[in-house]
C-alpha cells in the first residue's frame, strides 16, 4: 500500500480503561492510527473491540487515560462533539432510518454540516435552498461512489442486509469524516459482498484519504487491506503491527486457538 | 417468391456528408444548441448539444492523434452506454479508424479473442473494471498499446505504460492541435463513405465470434431508409440501454440519432434502467422479447400485490385491452361498447400503468431477435403502446422488415423496407439483399463465402413470405430437424412456446434422431420466487426451488399448454415435449451456454450436459450432476445436483378441443 507518511498520528488512545462496575472492558489499552492508515482491531469475541470503539466515538467515557484526536485531548466529549471533529462511524448492528429513504438517511449524515434557521429550511428559499442543494450535491457523489444508484428512493428498511450496510458506510461518509470507524462492516455477508465492500474501504482510503480503523473477523479481509493490525484479548492488547508479523505472533495464536488463562 | 420494396433514391451519399464524423459536424452546424445526448449522473440528467458532441469527440480524436493514432488502427471501445464512449466512437471514425466495441461484461477470454482477432491498438474504457481486464489482456495481444480510460476512480495507484485518462487525453489533444491546427479537420476530409465505419463482433451459437465490417455507407443508407419508412423526426428520445456491442444499439442510439440529430439518453447504471424509462419517457423505443417479458412480469408481480378491488379492475380491463386489440389485428370490427369501455380504461388502467412504465409519450417500440409471446405483443399494443416486430442482422445493418404501422399482425415479422429485397432458397432459407449489406468478416474469408453470395445474404433463418409480401420466421434452418420416426421437430419454435409462460426464463429441446422431444427448462427466479412466496414456499437459491416439487407441478401445467396448441398444428402434432426437467443452474453466457444476446447454443449444451439428455431418454426420474460455473471474475468452480426428470402427456387434436 502506498501512503503518504503519516504527519502524526490522528488517533492516539493512551492506557485507556473502560469498566462496566467490576468487569473491566478496556484494560490500559495504547495504540495510535497514522493519517492515511487502514488500522484493523481484532481479536475474540468479548475481547472489547466495539467498547475501545464506544470509547472513542465519545459513547463511553473511559475510566483512565486519554484520548488525543489530531493533538488535542478529548478524552471527555459528548458523541455530537465528536462527530463534529471529524469523527464518523457505523454500527455493528445496522442502525438506519428504517421508514426513510436511503438518500435521506445519508443526508442525515450532512446534518451536522447544516446551519440555518428553521424557517428558511421550512419555506426552501435563499441560503437554505443553496444550501440543501450544495448537501444533496455531496451526497450525490457518495451514491455514485458507493454505487447504490438504484435504491436510492428505497426505504432503508426494505433493503437487503448487504446494501444496508453499505447505506451506513455512506451515511457516515457524508459527515466527511477524518476519521472513519467502521464496526465489522463486512459481517453477515457473503464473499461477493465482502469483496464488493473491501474494494469501497480502500477506494474510500486512497480517494478520499480518509484514516480508518475497522473492527472485523474475517482474517482474509484484514489481512488484504490493513496497514495494522492491533489485536486485543480480555479488554487487553496483544499485539500491534504489520499483519503479516500479527499473525505469526504466539500470543494471537492462542488467542484464537484458545489456551488456558491462568 | 421475391419481394422488392422500390427505391425513392440513389445511393448516391453527397460526398461532403457520407461518414459520421462529417454528419456530426453538420449537426454541430446546423442544430448547435439541441440537445444530442443526455446522461444521468449524480441523480440529474446532464446534457450535452450536438456542438459539445463535436468538440468533445474532436478534442478525443486530436489526444488519440497525439499519441500516433494511424489511419485504419483499430479501438475497442468497452463499457457501459456513457457519452464519453460514443463519442469515442466518432472520434476513431474521424482519423479513419475503426471501432470495435466489445460486450462489457465479456470476460477475459473472450475480449481477449476480440482484442487479438481485431489486431486493437487502442482502448477506451469506462473504468477500472475494464482497464484490469484490457491491461492483462495487453500481455497477450502484441498490438493493443494504449489504454484509455474515463472513470478516475480506484486508479490513482496505477502505473502501467500507455494508461491515459479521458480528461488527460483532451488535455494532450488540446496541445496536439496548436502543433498540428489542421489535423482534424483534414482526417475527416479524407474520410469516405465505403470505409468500414464498425467492427460488430457477432456472438454466434457455433464457433468463435466473427467479426461482421459495416462501412458509412451500409449504415447510412440504412438508417435513413428505415428511418423514412417510420417516420422518424428529430424530436424523437430514445434510452440507450442496451450494449453498445450490439449492432442494434449502434443503430438506434449512434447512426440513426447522428442521421436524423435527435437525442439520446444514457441511463445512470445498467441496474436503473426501468427507473431512466420513467422519467424519460422515450419516443422511439426498442427492446428484444426479454425485456418486455421482463416489465410484464414486474407489472404482473406488482397487480398481485394490490387489494382485491384493484386487482380485480386492473385484470378485467387488461382483459379487455387484450380482446379489443385481438380483434384489431385480426381486422374485425370492435363493437362500441367496448369502444366506450376502453375509454374508461384509459383513465382508470392503461393511461397511468403506460405513465408509469415510462411508455407515456411512445410512438414507435420495436421487438426483435426472438419471436415475442403473443400474450405479451397483445398486453403492450393493448395499451397503446404501438409496439411492431423487425427482422434484422448485424450483416444488414440490421433494418430488414418492419411491420409498418395499421399492418401489424402476431405472427409475421413484416414488409421489407425501403430497398431490399427478399427472395426465399430452394430449400426454404430466407435471402435478402440491401444497401446495408456487409464488407464481409474481416480475416474470415471462409464465413463471408458461406454468408454471403453475389451480394446477397443467407440468413440462416427458415421462413417464408405470406400473400400480403409479410415475411414469417420459423425456426433457424439448421435447427430444423427431424425425430427419429421422421416427424418433424422445430426446437427454437417448441421453446419460444415455453417461453411465452412467464415462468420459464429459458428452454432447450432435444429431439433430433431420437424417438421423442424432451426439454431442459430453466425457470424464471422473478416470477417464480414471488409465486412461491405467495404459497408460503421457502427456498434458499435458484438451485433450491428449481427442485421444488410444487414447481415442477407448475412447469408440467406450463409444458401441457405448449402442447396442447401444438396438437392444433397439423405439421408439428408430433414433436410435443415428452419428457422435460428443470436444470439446477441458469444458463448464462459466461458459461458459453448462450450468446451474450441469450440465443442458446444447442451443441456446446448437448455436449456439456449430456449425461442429462441420457437420463432424458432412459427413463430415470431422477439423475445427479455436477457442473462447472464460472464466476463474474473468471474463476471456476463446481456445484452438484439432484435433479428430477418428469413425464408429460402427450395432447390428442381433440383433447385440444
Amino acid at each position: 500500500m502506498s501512503h503518504p507518511a503519516p504527519a502524526g498520528p490522528v488517533l492516539e488512545v493512551d492506557g485507556v480503561s473502560v469498566r462496566f462496575g467490576a468487569l473491566i472492558a478496556v484494560n490500559r489499552v495504547s495504540l495510535s492510527v497514522g493519517r492515511g492508515q487502514i488500522v484493523a482491531i481484532i481479536g475474540p469475541n468479548g475481547a472489547g473491540k466495539t467498547t475501545l470503539l464506544n470509547a472513542v466515538s465519545g459513547f463511553y467515557h473511559p475510566y483512565e487515560g486519554r484520548i488525543t484526536f489530531e493533538g488535542k485531548d478529548r478524552t471527555r466529549l459528548q458523541p455530537p462533539d465528536v462527530a463534529a471533529l471529524g469523527i464518523a462511524r457505523t454500527f455493528q448492528n445496522v442502525a438506519l432510518f428504517k421508514g426513510m429513504s436511503v438518500l435521506d438517511n445519508i443526508m442525515t449524515g450532512r446534518l451536522l454540516k447544516m446551519r440555518g434557521s428553521f424557517l428558511l429550511e421550512a419555506l426552501y428559499w435563499g441560503p437554505a435552498k443553496r444550501q440543501e442543494l450544495e448537501h444533496r450535491a455531496f451526497v450525490e457523489r457518495i451514491i455514485d461512489f458507493l454505487e447504490i444508484q438504484a435504491i436510492r428512493k428505497t426505504p432503508a428498511g426494505r433493503l437487503p442486509y448487504g446494501l444496508q450496510k453499505r447505506v451506513e458506510l455512506a451515511r457516515a461518509l457524508a459527515a466527511e469524516p477524518k476519521l472513519l470507524l467502521l464496526d465489522e462492516p463486512m459481517a453477515g455477508m457473503n464473499v461477493e459482498e465482502k469483496e464488493d465492500m473491501c474494494r469501497f474501504i480502500l477506494d474510500v482510503n486512497h480517494e478520499f484519504g480518509t484514516t480508518i480503523a475497522l473492527i472485523e473477523h474475517d482474517m482474509g479481509v484484514v489481512m488484504d487491506i490493513c496497514d495494522r493490525v492491533v489485536v486485543l484479548d480480555y479488554g487487553r492488547k496483544i499485539a500491534d503491527g504489520p499483519p503479516a508479523e500479527v499473525r505469526k505472533d504466539q500470543a494471537v495464536l492462542d488467542a484464537y486457538l484458545g489456551v488456558a488463562h491462568e | 417468391m421475391a419481394a422488392v420494396a422500390k427505391s425513392t433514391d440513389a445511393q448516391a451519399l453527397d460526398p461532403e456528408h457520407d461518414t459520421f464524423p462529417k454528419l456530426v459536424r453538420l449537426n454541430a452546424r446546423r442544430l448547435g444548441n439541441k440537445v444530442a445526448i443526455r446522461e444521468k449522473d449524480f441523480g440529474i440528467w446532464q446534457a450535452y448539444t450536438w456542438s459539445q458532441y463535436f468538440e468533445q469527440a474532436r478534442l478525443i480524436a486530436l489526444g488519440l492523434a497525439s499519441l500516433g493514432f494511424a489511419r485504419g488502427d483499430r479501438v475497442a471501445i468497452v463499457g457501459d452506454n456513457r457519452p464519453q464512449l460514443y463519442w469515442a466512437v466518432m472520434a476513431a471514425q474521424a482519423l479513419g479508424g475503426v471501432p470495435v466495441p466489445i460486450y462489457q461484461d465479456s470476460i477475459e477470454k473472450e475480449l481477449e479473442y476480440i482484442v487479438d482477432h481485431a489486431e486493437v491498438r487502442f482502448a477506451v474504457v469506462e473504468d477500472q473494471e475494464q482497464v484490469d481486464k484490457l491491461l492483462s489482456v495487453r500481455a497477450r495481444c502484441r498490438h493493443l498499446q494504449h489504454v484509455v480510460y474515463d472513470d478516475p476512480r480506484g486508479m490513482r495507484t496505477y502505473s502501467e505504460p500507455g494508461l491515459v485518462s479521458l480528461a488527460e487525453l483532451c488535455e494532450l489533444g488540446k496541445k496536439f492541435e496548436v502543433g498540428h491546427p489542421t489535423h482534424f479537420d483534414d482526417e475527416v476530409a479524407r474520410g469516405a463513405a465505403d470505409d468500414v465505419a464498425i467492427l460488430c463482433y457477432t456472438s454466434g451459437t457455433t464457433g468463435a465470434p466473427k467479426g461482421a465490417m459495416l462501412s458509412h455507407r451500409n449504415l447510412i443508407a440504412t438508417a435513413r431508409n428505415a428511418a423514412r419508412c417510420e417516420g422518424l423526426d428529430q424530436d424523437e428520445e430514445v434510452l440507450s440501454y442496451l450494449p453498445m456491442a450490439w449492432v442494434g444499439d449502434h443503430i438506434f442510439s449512434y447512426a440513426q440519432a447522428i442521421i436524423m440529430g435527435f437525442a439520446i439518453n444514457c441511463p445512470e447504471s445498467p441496474v436503473t434502467v426501468l427507473s431512466d424509462l420513467k422519467e424519460i419517457a422515450p419516443t422511439y423505443f426498442f427492446g428484444p422479447p426479454r425485456i418486455w417479458e421482463s416489465i410484464l412480469t414486474g407489472v404482473m408481480i406488482r397487480v398481485e400485490d394490490a387489494a382485491r378491488p384493484k386487482r380485480a379492475m386492473v385484470h378485467f380491463f387488461l382483459r379487455l385491452a387484450q380482446d379489443i386489440e385481438r380483434k384489431r389485428l385480426s381486422r374485425q370490427a370492435v363493437p362500441l361498447w367496448q369502444r366506450l369501455l376502453y375509454l374508461l380504461g384509459s383513465i382508470l388502467v392503461y393511461g397511468p400503468l403506460k405513465d408509469n412504465l415510462g411508455f407515456s409519450r411512445v410512438r414507435r417500440a420495436y421487438t426483435a431477435g426472438e419471436a415475442i409471446g403473443p400474450e405479451i405483443f397483445l398486453f403492450f399494443r393493448g395499451l397503446g403502446v404501438n409496439v411492431k416486430q423487425l427482422y434484422g442482422m448485424t450483416e444488414a445493418s440490421v433494418f430488414v422488415t418492419i411491420q409498418r404501422d395499421g399492418d401489424v399482425r402476431l405472427d409475421t415479422v413484416g414488409t421489407p423496407i425501403t430497398d431490399v429485397e427478399i427472395r426465399i432458397s430452394g430449400e426454404g432459407e430466407v435471402l435478402f439483399r440491401s444497401p446495408g449489406v456487409f464488407q464481409g468478416y474481416a480475416k474470415n474469408p471462409e464465413a463471408t463465402r458461406q454468408t454471403l453470395e453475389d451480394g446477397w445474404i443467407r440468413s440462416g433463418d427458415a421462413g417464408f413470405l405470406d400473400h400480403d409480401g409479410h415475411l414469417k420466421i420459423i425456426d433457424r434452418a439448421k435447427d430444423v430437424s427431424r425425430l427419429a420416426d421422421g416427424t418433424i421437430f422445430a426446437p427454437k419454435f417448441l421453446e419460444n412456446k415455453l417461453k411465452f409462460s412467464p415462468y420459464v426464463r429459458e428452454a432447450v429441446c432435444i429431439g433430433q434422431g431420437r424417438p421423442c422431444v424432451t426439454a431442459f427448462i430453466n425457470i424464471d427466479l422473478a416470477a417464480v420466487g414471488n409465486w412461491a412466496e405467495r404459497r408460503n414456499i421457502a427456498y434458499t437459491s435458484y438451485a433450491d426451488l428449481a427442485q421444488k416439487a410444487e414447481v415442477y407441478e407448475l412447469i408440467h401445467r406450463e409444458v401441457e399448454r405448449v402442447n396442447r396448441s401444438l396438437a392444433e398444428d397439423e405439421v408439428l402434432r408430433g414433436a410435443q415435449v415428452r419428457r422435460f426437467l428443470i436444470l439446477h443452474k441458469e444458463l448464462d453466457p459466461d458459461d458459453e451456454e448462450i450468446t451474450r444476446t441469450r440465443k442458446v447454443r444447442r451443441g456446446y449444451i448437448a455436449q456439456k450436459y449430456a449425461p442429462l439428455i441420457e437420463a432424458l431418454y432412459s427413463g430415470q426420474d431422477r439423475v445427479q450432476v455436477e457442473a462447472k460455473v464460472t464466476y463474474e471474475d473468471g474463476r471456476t468452480g463446481t456445484m452438484r445436483a439432484d435433479v428430477s426428470i418428469r413425464d408429460v402427456d402427450v395432447s390428442s387434436a381433440q383433447a385440444a378441443r
